[in-house]
């Protein structure tokens, strides 16, 4: 059987790759929409923590010899501390000054990251196997399904979800809502929304970190592994919108999903189709499918 | 004569002995980069829209003025101007697709529609791909200047930056350059003024594209080949840096800027290599690979504690001392 001349197994192999970029798409863009929020910062170094997280990921294994599970958990806590420090150091001095500054400064930052990796490990990647548990593939019917990809997709989504929850429908999303619309009243109510911005930063850089860690066994994990995806997901975050939290979920996914399609059927153009999509977009509905601008 | 006025002569003098004292290859790079930074400074200083993607500008009009040159074997001038044109057209592309949102997403949209024009350049074949396009001749100006002298063409690219520069300079001073300015400053009171303000930031996102174009088409007669380094978001990034140091908004501080980070790139080893000397840290011997983190360290400075600049700084020293 084939659509449009393709067979449905590669179809259906694409649109998983597709999936798999979806997911890293939803959780980088969903990170930044978060630190916005609350920072007013888009951090460009979100590209570079995903990388320090697959890292962080090779070196537990490499030096200290711990696996692919503990470091799932391990990883995003020691960049999310390090995003912390970030924090607490430099970005706190550029909230009141114009957005562009703390933009600069985290693409300063993005840069001296980079360096540093690739002056230790060279540009060439390192291979990190797959976990055990998550070799191989199974047949589900129409394709065989190979079981590290869905776990990356399965993974994420519950991430993303969790995300979503926490900050909708808890009592702790709910001060982080309030501290996005009304920082000063927050603090008055006696919230203390500097230990709030701080937490809140690492945890969007955490959740990049954590993305890095799924992503290490498939791609070979290189020190430009994130600014590559990072300019892909600043045009998912104009043509989403950084309003809405389901609505970067869901532009994240469904951009993977269009690429993979294109790769099936206009593999020239797989790289460049989310910034056409970004400048349809732009032309249409500037404000973004879900933005809430002025 | 004014104080300006004489400050500009002493200038120029300074760049027609210039190539007596210094390597010409590295003033004309260097001043095609100044270029580039005034260009981008048009934007950022005088306009408030911060671009992350003028290597597209820089980039795209050097690939198209070798491909004329080269290809179509037209004389070096009309080559500038079909590098020069292509810049501004796709300024005006560009600029009205990003125009469209403000603030902070004008950098994002900027930069993500000129890494698609970097995967464009990575796959079309007249850019030669990761091989880049090379042997560009430089040929002879108006048909009868032979620019294969080092000195002859460097005094051609001291005019076109002395001319880009007047440009610049005759917009921020003229009415037009006076709405921008009041869009830096509060873009909906010059709304509410009755100034078609999208209008007036497209016109400023064109001459700023165009001149880069320009900067861009000099380099690449000057070196005689252009390679995906000029169209990469790093190079976004090397001109903001340039801006920065040496002074948004300010009418010398790109040019300053400009020389100071192409100085140090080209002489970071051997400052590493004289730096590991003294402190006896074998690491720094390696700095020269590694320029990036160098620049970024500048970057990261710069915006927590020198925001103004170096001239920037250097003009509120004067105005204190005056007071």
């Amino acid at each position: 059987m084939a659509i449009f001349g393709v067979p449905l197994q590669a179809m259906f192999g694409q649109l998983l790759l597709g999936l798999v970029n979806g997911s890293f798409y939803a959780m980088l863009s969903l990170g930044l929409a978060v630190i916005f929020g609350l920072l007013n910062i888009i951090n460009f170094t979100h590209g570079a923590v995903y990388m320090m997280g697959a890292y962080a990921a090779y070196i537990l294994m490499t030096v200290l010899g711990i696996g692919y599970w503990p470091a799932l958990v391990l990883a995003p806590l020691a960049v999310g501390i390090f995003g912390m420090v970030i924090e607490r150091t430099m970005l706190r001095w550029l909230y009141k000054l114009d957005h562009l500054y703390g933009f600069l400064l985290t693409f300063g930052l993005t840069l001296v990251l980079e360096g540093l990796f690739r002056s230790v490990y060279g540009v060439s990647g390192q291979p990190y196997p797959v976990p055990d548990l998550l070799r191989g593939a199974t047949d589900v019917g129409f394709m065989t399904l190979p079981n590290y990809r869905a776990w990356i997709v399965v993974a994420s989504l519950s991430v993303c979800l969790i995300t979503w929850y926490v900050i909708e429908r808890t009592k702790l999303g709910a001060y982080l809502r309030a501290g996005t619309e009304n920082p000063q009243l927050v603090q008055a109510f006696g919230i203390n929304v500097p230990l709030m911005v701080t937490l809140t930063y690492g945890f969007g850089v955490a959740l990049a970190a954590f993305a890095g860690v799924l992503a290490a066994p498939v791609i070979q994990v290189n020190p430009l592994m994130g600014s590559n995806l990072i300019i892909v997901v600043f045009a998912v975050v104009v043509i989403g919108g950084m309003g809405s939290i389901l609505g970067s979920i869901l532009t994240g996914l469904g951009l993977g999903i269009v690429e993979g399609l294109t790769k099936v059927y206009y593999p020239e153009a797989s790289s460049t189709v989310v910034f056409v999509i970004m400048a349809i977009v732009l032309m249409v509905r500037p404000a973004g499918l879900f933005g809430r601008e002025k | 004569m004014s104080r300006a006025a004489l400050g500009y002569t002493v200038l120029i003098i300074c760049g027609l002995i210039a190539p007596f004292v210094l390597y010409p290859i590295f003033l004309m790079q260097a001043l095609c980069f100044a270029l580039f930074a005034c260009a981008f400074n048009l934007l950022i200083g005088y306009t408030g829209l911060l671009s992350f993607g003028h290597a597209a500008f820089l980039g795209m009009a050097g690939y198209m003025m070798g491909l004329a040159v080269k290809q179509w074997g037209l004389p070096p001038e009309l080559g500038l101007l079909v590098g020069t044109g292509t810049a501004a057209l796709l300024g005006y592309l560009i600029g009205s697709l990003a125009i469209r949102r403000q603030g902070i997403y004008f950098a994002m949209i900027t930069l993500a529609l000129a890494q698609m024009l970097y995967f464009f350049c990575l796959q079309a074949k007249f850019t030669g791909g990761e091989d880049g396009l090379q042997g560009v001749p430089r040929g002879h100006l108006f048909g009868f200047i032979s620019l294969e002298d080092d000195r002859a063409m460097y005094y051609v690219v001291f005019a076109i930056f002395a001319l880009g520069f007047w440009v610049i300079h005759r917009t921020i001073h003229s009415p037009f350059g006076q709405v921008l300015t009041a869009i830096r400053e509060n873009e909906p009171r010059a709304l509410s003024l009755g100034y078609d303000v999208d209008k007036y930031k497209l016109l400023a996102f064109v001459i700023s594209a165009g001149l880069s174009g320009l900067a861009g088409s000099t380099k690449t007669l000057v070196l005689g080949f252009e390679t995906l380094t000029d169209v990469h978001w790093h190079m976004s990034g090397e001109v903001v840096l340039m801006t920065l140091l040496g002074g948004m908004g300010t009418v010398l501080g790109p040019v300053v800027g400009a020389f100071i980070v192409k100085t140090l790139e080209n002489r970071i080893g051997e400052f590493g290599q004289m730096l590991a000397t003294y402190t006896g840290l074998e690491w720094f011997r390696t700095i020269g690979d590694s320029v990036t983190i160098v620049t970024g360290l500048i970057f990261v400075i710069c915006v927590l504690a020198f925001r103004r600049g170096i001239v920037g700084e250097a003009m509120a020293l004067l105005r204190k001392a005056r007071a």
